[in-house]
């Protein structure tokens, strides 16, 4: 008797320590998803008392009768892309230049890594003045130097705005795998090397048989931090184009800001979300996959 | 180290150039920020010079004086220490509970936690608006707070627990012989010992809070509660015409940033690389 009260208390306590946590994570985690389901079985404006059930009529008008969806999915998709080959192939090539001994590695580290330490919001509004149609160096300095017919509104225009978002958006981030890619290959023992090298291995093929082949974990981690990063992407398309021109350079979580804030679509929003949602809990899982595969 | 040595100084010269050239991209958009912002009103859209003709400080003074950035900065330095402080907290008691403590359901209650990383503030918004819609939190700093912590949370609490896993238990045992109970050992044993797992975990959430944007954008529609990231958007709304202005208001935004970095920089990219690499 004594004994079970004794081990209560102690389960009592020792949950204590886990019940911020948890009221938290059923506040702010648990009620907004299980709603955000049920949003998506209503049209609803967001504000007034009244809303419509339409079944699944959300989810039919978001995966089939409208197009901006899978739009915003292929603009990501772009991003993607885009970020995957620079971020995986520039910073690579960067990295391994800098490697310990060249002149000033510490201070390229420390100037690659400035464009990720600024919040995506001023990167925005900096490029938005350089890429600017009127005002813009980069379109000033081509009509001084006399390319004046390259001079186009760059995030205006429907054929370079999602280019130019994609450029925008490795430039502030490619430091970051940069880095990662540095901690990496400091992590190669060097005896591998130079075992190869009294084998007779040619420069080339210690980068192709020994660091790439020990890198892939890190590239892995690249790429799934540019994937999310790009599945997510809002901040800075927000300010650099919202979405325009004609939705070349919108994605999702934008459409479901507009679509709820703008057009006071909530039901519609919301399944935009749910779906988001899924993309993302997909991309994770295989996340947890790779890295528990490449774990070392 | 050098494992690829470049024999060829051609090679060398190749190498440095491509380096200095990627830096100087780096670079230049944040000076050019600068110089804009220090041109005249008329200059900033003709004087193509790095290095301004002469330089507008009283853009400064302007930009601080006519709009809001005093409380922008105030409100993000206020954001950021309590919800850093907020989840170093909640995070590390709840790890310590997850990795020292007995209680039924333990690894149910940690697993449900964890799924909470995977709908971010961009898959969750719309629910989290309506919730502070009925809670009547809309507009206020909880409002705010509140789902900015929980943000950190799974992440921190992943980190936290592996890292409470790997302290070895005789301390604790000693400390539990000599009388401590769990918050003893908590608050005297195990967060001693965390100190640099701290340091990363608050690095981290320091950088995540004072980015954050899309929250905000949801949350505030009063300017004097806005954070530095959201209230710069009203900034720029007022002074869409005075590019000098608007760009001298963004540099004032970004110095605290830029001496964090000045003054972290070793630990902020250790911290960032094991993060990633960790969780």
């Amino acid at each position: 008797m004594d004994f079970s009260w004794r081990r209560l208390y102690n389960y009592g306590s020792s949950l204590f320590y886990v019940m911020p946590a948890m009221a938290l994570f059923i506040l702010f985690s648990l009620y907004p998803f299980l709603k955000n389901i049920e949003l998506t079985f209503f049209e609803w404006d967001g504000v007034s008392p009244h809303r419509y059930f339409v079944g699944l009529g959300n989810y039919v008008s978001v995966l089939f009768a409208k197009a901006d969806f899978w739009r915003a999915a292929r603009n990501v998709a772009f991003l993607t892309v885009v970020g995957l080959i620079l971020q995986n192939g520039l910073s690579l090539v960067l990295a391994v230049l800098v490697d310990r001994k060249t002149r000033g590695a510490s201070l390229y580290r420390v100037v690659y890594f400035i464009p990720p330490m600024l919040p995506a919001i001023v990167v925005a509004f900096i490029w938005r003045w350089i890429l600017d149609a009127d005002f813009g160096i980069l379109n000033q300095t081509l009509k001084n130097i006399g390319f004046g017919k390259l001079a186009m509104p760059w995030l205006g225009s429907k054929s370079t705005a999602l280019a130019a978002v994609s450029v925008v958006n490795v430039w502030s981030s490619f430091g970051y795998a940069f880095v990662l890619f540095l901690a990496g290959l400091q992590g190669i023992p060097k005896t591998l090397y130079e075992a190869a090298k009294i084998d007779g291995a040619n420069e080339w093929q210690l980068f192709s048989q020994i660091t790439i082949p020990l890198l892939i974990p890190v590239m892995t981690i690249v790429s799934i931090l540019t994937i999310l990063g790009a599945v997510q992407s809002f901040d800075m398309i927000y300010i650099l184009t919202r979405g325009s021109p004609a939705g070349t350079t919108e994605v999702p979580a934008l459409l479901i800001f507009l679509e709820a804030f703008e057009y006071h679509h909530f039901g519609l929003a919301a399944t935009m979300a749910v779906i988001l949602g899924i993309i993302l809990f997909v991309l994770s899982l295989i996340q947890i996959k790779l890295s528990k595969r490449l774990s070392i | 180290m050098s494992v690829y040595h470049l024999k060829n100084s051609t090679l060398k010269i190749f190498k440095h150039t491509f380096l200095i050239l990627v830096a100087a991209l780096c670079l230049f958009p944040l000076l050019w920020l600068i110089s804009s912002s220090l041109k005249s009103r008329t200059g900033v859209m003709t004087d193509l010079s790095l290095v301004p003709s002469e330089f507008h400080w009283e853009n400064y003074i302007q930009a601080w004086n006519r709009g809001e950035l005093g409380i922008y900065l105030f409100n993000s330095f206020f954001y950021t220490a309590i919800a850093v402080f907020g989840v170093l907290f909640i995070a590390s008691l709840a790890a310590y509970g997850f990795a020292r403590l007995q209680f039924p359901g333990k690894e149910i209650i940690y697993y449900t936690l964890l799924l909470s990383m995977f709908v971010p503030i961009p898959a969750s918004f719309i629910p989290i608006f309506v919730l502070l819609m009925k809670m009547h939190l809309l507009n206020t700093r909880l409002g705010y707070l509140l789902p900015l912590i929980n943000g950190g949370l799974p992440v921190a609490i992943f980190i936290f627990r592996g890292f409470f896993e790997s302290i070895p238990t005789d301390l604790e045992d000693a400390a539990r012989i000599d009388g401590s109970g769990k918050w003893g050992i908590y608050w005297r044993i195990v967060l001693p010992l965390s100190k640099p797992v701290i340091a990363a975990v608050a690095i981290f959430n320091c950088l995540g809070a004072w980015k954050e944007f899309l929250l905000a954008l949801v949350v505030f529609s009063d300017k004097h509660l806005m954070p530095v990231q959201r209230g710069l958007v009203e900034f720029q709304g007022q002074y869409s015409i005075t590019y000098n202005l608007m760009f001298a208001g963004i540099v004032i935004t970004i110095v605290p940033v830029l001496l964090f970095y000045a003054l972290m920089q070793k630990n902020i990219v250790k911290g960032l690389t094991e993060g990633a690499i960790k969780a």
